[in-house]
């Protein structure tokens, strides 16, 4: 392969494109394609490849296409899950070495920097903002997940807020049900629906019985994967 | 805010790798997973980066075929000409190597030039 497909692949991931690569089993041509762009041997390819290629980019994985006879492996590399993290508190601090093995990129939020220091807190993004100013500041695409875990409405909700109006596949709210009743309430208040409100789940994570912020960040992060797959 | 911030360190991505390794003038091969058959563990697409010292980061099934992979991607990164290894698919084969799952895949071996 040539290394200039491989550069263009990792370009695309650093900029959070989805990017497919192309290769012809038998020919050895090949490509990269992004939605804007192809870079390789696309002009002495078949018209139904490039298709192929494009459809792949909302795709995760690889398949085997057949075009004028011959197989092409096509190749998806969709761009990295980004977390948010609502609260610089004891379970966030088990649940960003976990999010970071998953492959996951991280940013935390919190106002309160005695909370989010970089003490407590090292290697992350920290953003010191109040999510209703930080939020608008970054794209909340289809691969972004947010976790509210700050117990603490004045941050988590304007949070929550920010991920209803966007297409994030995951909002998770840490409390007790009749917390997350009354969270409910006022955010309905403000004018949600209960389709809107149903995307988050609270009390946050899958039901595994665990109290330790380590257990919580585990299921947590494990119903996070959950929606992920079946998305 | 720079998204460049966010970027995860410990991204398993070897893509990253091979091309980090490329660039440091290293010789490397990639071995991606085109197809895979029955419970074979890891799915088309996954990658295995090899180097000409016999460094490698990634994977292409739970470590079964992993030796025999770097083995032929010596010898693809001296030859220059990408190989498709079968692993698991009938006895007859060149390559076949045992898979303790019972299931079967097909590797791309190739140059990164």
């Amino acid at each position: 392969m040539k290394r200039a497909m491989l550069t263009a692949l990792v370009a695309a991931r650093r900029n959070r494109q989805a990017a497919v690569l192309v290769r012809g089993l038998t020919s050895g041509r090949q490509c990269v394609v992004t939605e804007r762009e192809c870079h390789g041997d696309t002009d002495v390819m078949d018209a139904s490849i490039i298709q192929a290629a494009r459809a792949a980019l909302r795709l995760d994985g690889a398949s085997v296409i057949e075009a004028s006879g011959e197989p092409f492996l096509v190749q998806t590399e969709a761009s990295p899950v980004r977390l948010f993290i609502i609260g610089a508190v004891h379970i966030a601090q088990a649940l960003i070495p976990m999010a970071r093995q998953l492959g996951f990129e991280l940013c935390l939020i919190d106002p309160r920097t005695a909370f989010a220091s970089p003490e407590r807190f090292p290697d992350i993004l920290i953003d010191n903002r109040w999510p209703k100013e930080a939020m608008p500041d970054y794209r909340l695409d289809a691969r972004t997940a947010v976790v509210a875990l700050s117990h603490d409405p004045k941050i988590d909700e304007p949070a929550l807020q920010a991920a209803m109006d966007s297409s994030a596949f995951y909002i998770g709210a840490l409390g007790s049900k009749a917390n997350h009743l009354k969270r409910l309430g006022r955010l309905a208040a403000l004018g949600y629906s209960d389709e809107q409100l149903r995307r988050i789940h609270g009390p946050i994570g899958l039901p595994l019985g665990g109290r330790s912020p380590a257990e919580i960040a585990v299921s947590t992060l494990a119903q996070v994967i959950q929606s992920r797959n079946s998305g | 805010m720079d998204r460049q911030e966010m970027a995860n360190p410990d991204i398993n991505d070897v893509l990253k790798t091979a091309l980090a390794w490329r660039e440091a003038g290293r010789e490397v091969a990639l071995a991606t997973v085109v197809e895979t058959g029955g419970s074979s563990p890891r799915p088309a697409g996954s990658n295995l980066v090899v180097a000409a010292d016999g460094a490698f980061e990634g994977s292409v099934s739970g470590g079964c075929v992993e030796s025999a992979v770097v083995s032929a991607a010596l010898e693809v990164i001296a030859s220059g000409e990408p190989r498709l290894l079968d692993f698991g698919y009938t006895d007859a084969d060149a390559w076949a190597v045992g898979l303790a799952c019972g299931g079967s895949v097909r590797v791309l071996v190739e140059r990164i030039d």
